[in-house]
Order: C-alpha cells, then structure tokens, then sequence
C-alpha cells in the first residue's frame, strides 16, 4: 500500500520542531535547511500551529509543470524526484499553493517530502502520522 | 556549518552602527559555551563599576554546543551587569531564542553601545540590520511582536525578543519578551536594553549544523536515547501535565510559601484551591506549547474570556501561566480567584516588567501602606488593598509612568524603594534581588542569598529543603548540597540545557552527547571542574562589583514566620554564609 504523511491533527502540534529537526537529521544536519516538512505559528502561537508538508495530492500540479520530468506523480499518489534530470527551475515550488516545496540552496534543488515517516517517530503528541494513501484522512493544511 | 563551528561571536555596536565577527575558539573549547562562555565576555567587555544603564554595559547573550542539535537544549543565556542589582545580571529564555542565535550561526552575541535613535536589530544569518524603531517606541510587547513578524523574514524560525514600555522608562526590573509568552525575566534585562535604544532584536536562522559524516550513526543513537528519556520515562513529565503550576498546592499545604508578603506561610485552602495548577487547567488552560526542540510542552497558555463592553463585546485572551507568576500575582497580592492572577500577569506581560519583582513590590507596597508608612500621597490616590485587581492593575501603570517620586522609587525594586521610605524589616529582596516564592527552610533563602544571580533556579535550596524534611541535617551538609548544585548548573547552562531536563542530561549521556557532533576529551571530572571555575568566575565578577557576604540584608521577616522546618534564626543563617565564604576562599570579604 501507497502510503504518506499528513498532519493528523494540527490541533495537538505543540510547537516544538521535532519534526523538522528529524528530517534533516536523516542527511546529518542538526537543523531544518534539508527539511521538507515546516511548523510555524498561524500569526501568534495563541491562534496554533501550521504544519506544512507534502500532502501528496491527486494528479500533482508541481509534477504537471516540470521541464524536464525529473517530477514525476508516484504510482498510487505523491510525487517522486530524480536528483539527477532536476535543473532547478523551481516552477515546482511555485505551483504548489501549500508551499511544501522547500528549496536546497546548496544544490539550488528543490526538497520534496519522501514519505518515509521518519518525523512521525518524533512527534510524541502524534500531530503527524504515516497514513496509507487510500484512507480518507482529514484536513492535511489548516 | 560544522559542529565544531559554533564559536562565532556577533559583536554589535549600536553607537556606530558596526558589526564585527570574531572566532572565538579559545573561549567555546573551555568553557563550552551559554553560561561559561557569556561571564568570560562579560569580564572582557564590563568596565568595573559602570553604570548599568550607560552605553558601556554590554548585553550578552550565548547558545551552547548542545544547541539545536539535542532535545531541550532550548535555552539562550543573557548576560549583563543588572541594573535592578548593581551586579551579575544572568537570566534565560527559551522560545525560538537558542535555536535561532545558533541556526543564524552564532555561538555568542555582544550587544554594546547605545543608539541615539530608537531601532531594532534584524538578523537574518550573517546579514545583520540596523533598522529605525521610532515607529515603535512606547508600543507594548505583544504589538511590537505582532508588528515585526510581519515586516521580517523568517517566519517559523525566528525568535524575537522585544521590550515593552518599561524598559524604555528603565523600570530597573523590566523583562524582555520573547515570542510573547516567553522571558529573559529576572534583573533588568529589559531596562538595558530601554538605555540602548534597542526596542527589539529579531534573529532568523538560515543555517544547520553538519555532524561529521563518521559520526552520524553515533549521533542518531546519542539523539534516540536522550529523546526516549525525555518522552517515555518521568524525568520530565510534571512539566507536560499540569506544568510549573502544579506543586502550588502542595508547597502550599506544607507552609512553604510567602502568603501576602509573608504574613503567613499558608494560603487559607479555599485560595490555595482556587489558585492550584490543577484549578488553572481545570477551568483556564486552553493550549500547551513548547520551545524549540523540546517535546515536552511546559508552556502553558490559558484562555480568558471577558465581557468588556455590554452589548456582547467579549474578549478572549490568551495568557501564559507558570507557578511563579501565579504566586506573584495571586498568592504575594492576596489574589482570591484565578482569572485576576492572569488579569495581572497579562498587564506586567504587556507593560514588560519581571513578574516575581513586581508582585513583591506590590506587596511591600500594600504592607508599608497599611501600616501608614506610605500614604495616598504617595500612591497618587490608590488605596492598596490585598486582592484588588484593579488597583494593582493601575498601580502597575503608574510604576511605568511614574507621575511622582513614590513611583520612580517603585521602579528602582524594593530594597531601593524601602530604604527611601521605610519597611526595610518586610521588604522581601536578596542581594537586591526580589525574592521568588519559597518559604521552604534555611537552603531556599541560602540559595537567595549566596546564588550568583539571588534566583531560586542558582541551586533550587527550596528543593534541599523540602528533601530534607523530617531528616536531621547540618548546615555543612546544606551549604555543600547548595554549592554542589549551583556549580553543576553551570554546566547545564553552558551546554545549554533547560535545568527542567536536568535529570536528563546526567554526566554519562552530557559526555556521549558531546562526542557524538565530535566535541571530544569531556570527562566526568572536567566538566564538574568547569562548573566550579565558572561559578567562580562569575563570584569574581560579583566581588569586583561590591558584592559582600558581611553585609548581605537579611529581611526580619523571614525569621517571624515558620517554615515546615520550623523558625529560621539569623544566627545559624550568618554562620551558613560564612561558611559558604570559607568554602569559595572568600574568608576575606567576611570581616
């Protein structure tokens, strides 16, 4: 089974970046500069949390618009990019109106979630899960 | 940037507009960083005896190796010579504050100087801002934050620290804010930066740390043990439930609390239920956050919702609560319903002062004003009465804006104010500091006395005390376990770890932590070695400055009201600091 990320529950995000820090820890960096997942307060920490990351939609408009192909919709749902073939035109990033397409400045590439759930194992308060991708899951970007 | 280079240090002048950057290898090698590093700056920039509110005294503020790369090690230190104190100034923040000084690429940061004009930092990594503040002179912290996080970059992974209108009036006990509900609270960082000019220093972080490629498997293991310490054993799970708030009741129930300016040791029950962390989260608590990289969540923000206007008009606002603001606000001021403690701390939050420092004021205030040694004159018509909210809420205005000589004391703290006016004998301040809530024993004064900063957080005496009831003890034995503590929080503070995960963060897995991101040759006994220099260092700086263990005041009032360990006597108390004294080799500055 396909399966992605999605913010299960923005409502019990706490604020406190594990996740983002778990996504560039898999490259080796202590940081976010190679994460393709964000949280950020919705204008005040009173008003919560946004979390923003990859949400795998249907027939993606960021694969849609890429020159070369080196984006391509995943089989099953989400998005796949080969490294390789990528120019970094970044018209991925500005087709995508959840902005979660994150750019790699080092490689001027653009940093695509990969669905590997790493994060998830860092999110005690389970605001971010793993889901499969045919279950209907609720609002992914509040 | 690599692990290893975490020993830049931003040097900012406000008077000529200049930056400087500066490795400072020789400075993160020994003394790690956060605490150890910032008191080494501080003697290297503070003149002996200047002014504090002067363009000379400078603003520090240090991160640690630990920094952003491990779970909780979320604080920022800031130093600075107190103006509240005339001494050591440390206090620390978490928020976004520490992740963003390092991920900007920063070890270190020395503010110095002062700005003819109002303005407010923008640092975005190595691209640092002077930017005009006029616009935002006299505007209250939350508005400054809500105003700078639109026109700055960064959102998500910045930090910005601002000041509200007290420390623009050098209210001598003015906080700074960071990301609204957070606090560089304690001695006046707020006021100098108000002497600065500088009404806000926003930081974003644009970088990260590479961990060296043969130590990344190591670093994933280190990162997963201490992770799975913070979220799955108990070391920290108080702070996630019912946050600081929820040992008031208890401390309560065994006397161990200032009750109006310490009338009594004991909030009647109906106040201490009322005012308990379990009423707050019960009735109030809407949303609990956390800083950056800690899961736990002690942050606790509560929800009021107000009718303000008839008609309808309801407000709703969100206020962070801890233990200490509850005990200032509520307990120090006779509070007698939860609502008014956040009603107040909203206020002081707004207006920028340090909670702590307020609520004993006002309580000395509402003492002195009853027993007749201040009159309505003094107090521009208030009549101070324990559990008026509305009269403390005005009172609190008027510290900020001063319309006569009783308030421009007020905001000088109350060891200034009482030995202006009198009712020096219930004037609760240590070494110039405002005392915190415990009224525990013999440690938790101890600890206000002899702490390097006069904080309950120096070496937590209330703690030794609650653990040592019921035992039979000397104050060797006290005195030691202070010491003991205070040195060892140096090094939490160094690396820096909130001391709220100090259990966490043991010897073994400090040293495995630091290896892991290639920091290498920590012993055990070294870094109980360096907590001991840096509490040094920082005693020297206090020494050097006029701090004097012979003449520390001792308020009478401490020694008239039991504690759970019965009456304290003055006289076992001189002998305590004395010994402390001989311990430290000061045996000098107590003739």
């Amino acid at each position: 089974m396909v399966k992605k990320l999605a913010a299960l529950d923005v409502d019990k995000c706490i604020g406190c970046m594990e996740c983002m820090f778990a996504c560039s820890r898999r490259v080796g960096r202590g940081g976010f500069e190679k994460s393709a997942i964000r949280v950020r307060s919705a204008g005040g920490i009173e008003r919560g949390f946004v979390i923003i990351v990859c949400r795998a939609c249907e027939n993606p408009p960021c694969a849609r618009v890429c020159p070369t192909g080196a984006l391509r919709e995943r089989k099953g749902g989400g998005v796949i990019l080969a490294d390789d073939t990528c120019i970094g035109c970044g018209f991925c990033a500005q087709s995508c109106i959840l902005g979660a397409i994150f750019w790699d400045y080092e490689k001027d590439k653009p940093i695509l979630c990969k669905y590997c759930g790493e994060c998830e194992e860092y999110c005690v308060h389970n605001a971010i899960g793993i889901v499969e991708l045919t279950v209907e899951e609720p609002g992914v970007r509040k | 940037m690599k692990a290893q280079a975490r020993n830049r240090v931003l040097y900012i002048d406000l008077t000529k507009k200049d930056i400087e950057i500066v490795e400072r290898e020789d400075l993160f090698d020994d003394y790690l960083g956060g605490s150890g590093v910032a008191i080494k700056l501080l003697d290297e920039e503070c003149e002996p005896g200047i002014d504090p509110l002067s363009a000379s005294n400078p603003i520090i503020f240090a991160v640690g190796p630990l920094t952003a790369l491990y779970p909780s090690a979320s604080k920022t230190v800031a130093m600075f010579k107190s103006p509240l104190t005339g001494n050591l100034g440390e206090s620390h923040c978490g928020g976004r504050s520490a992740m963003a000084i390092k991920l900007a690429g920063y070890g270190a940061m020395v503010i110095k100087g002062s700005s003819d004009l109002p303005v407010y930092l923008a640092i975005h990594g190595d691209a640092v801002h002077f930017r005009d503040a006029s616009s935002i002179w006299g505007v209250e912290a939350q508005t400054v934050g809500r105003i700078l996080r639109e026109v700055e970059e960064g959102a998500g992974v910045r930090t910005i620290i601002r000041i509200g209108r007290a420390g623009e009036k050098l209210v001598r006990y003015a906080c700074a804010v960071c990301e609204t509900y957070r606090h560089f609270g304690r001695l006046g960082l707020g006021a100098v930066m108000g002497s600065k000019k500088l009404k806000a220093v926003v930081i974003s972080a644009d970088k990260s740390v590479e961990i060296p490629e043969e130590k990344r498997r190591e670093y994933k293991k280190v990162y997963d043990e201490i992770h799975d310490v913070v979220v799955k054993t108990d070391a920290m799970e108080k702070y996630h439930d019912l946050g600081t708030s929820g040992k008031i009741y208890d401390l309560n129930k065994i006397g161990g609390m200032a009750y109006k300016n310490l009338e009594s040791s004991r909030a009647p029950e109906e106040i201490a239920r009322e005012l308990s962390g379990e009423n707050f989260a019960e009735k109030l608590l809407s949303k609990r956050v956390s800083c950056s990289h800690c899961p736990i969540g002690c942050v606790h923000l509560a929800s009021l919702r107000e009718l303000y206007a008839p008609g309808y008009y309801f407000k709703t606002t969100t206020i962070p609560y801890d233990n200490e603001p509850i005990w200032a606000t509520g307990f120090m001021l006779g509070m007698k319903q939860a609502e008014d403690c956040l009603r107040l701390i909203d206020i002081v939050d707004k207006i920028g002062m340090d909670v702590i420092s307020t609520g004993v004021l006002l309580a000395w205030a509402t003492e002195a004003y009853a027993k007749g040694v201040i009159t309505k004159e003094h107090t521009d018509g208030l009549e101070l009465t324990w559990g008026d909210v509305q009269v403390y809420s005005e009172a609190i205005n008027k510290i900020v804006q001063m319309p006569n000589e009783f308030y421009q004391n007020l905001a000088q703290g109350v060891e200034h104010a009482s030995r202006v006016y009198g009712g020096q004998d219930y004037a609760l301040a240590f070494g110039g500091n405002e005392m915190p809530e415990y009224h525990t024993g013999i440690a938790c004064y101890l600890n206000n006395l002899t702490g390097a900063r006069h904080s309950h957080l120096d070496s937590a005496g209330y703690d030794i005390d609650q653990k040592l009831m019921g035992k039979d003890f000397g104050i060797e034995e006290v005195v030691e376990a202070l010491l003991k503590e205070e040195e060892w929080r140096q090094i939490l503070s160094s690396l820096v770890i909130c001391f709220f995960a100090r259990k966490v963060y043991t010897p073994d897995r400090i040293i495995s932590a630091l290896n892991a991101i290639g920091i290498e040759n920590w012993t055990a006994e070294r870094l109980e070695e360096l907590g001991r220099v840096i509490h040094r260092a920082k005693m020297d700086f206090k020494f050097r400055e006029g701090f004097s263990l012979a003449t520390l005041r001792i308020p009478r009032r401490i020694f008239e009201v039991p504690t759970p360990h019965g009456f304290l006597k003055e006289a076992e108390m001189r002998k305590a600091i004395e010994l402390y004294g001989r311990i430290i080799g000061r045996e000098v500055e107590l003739r």
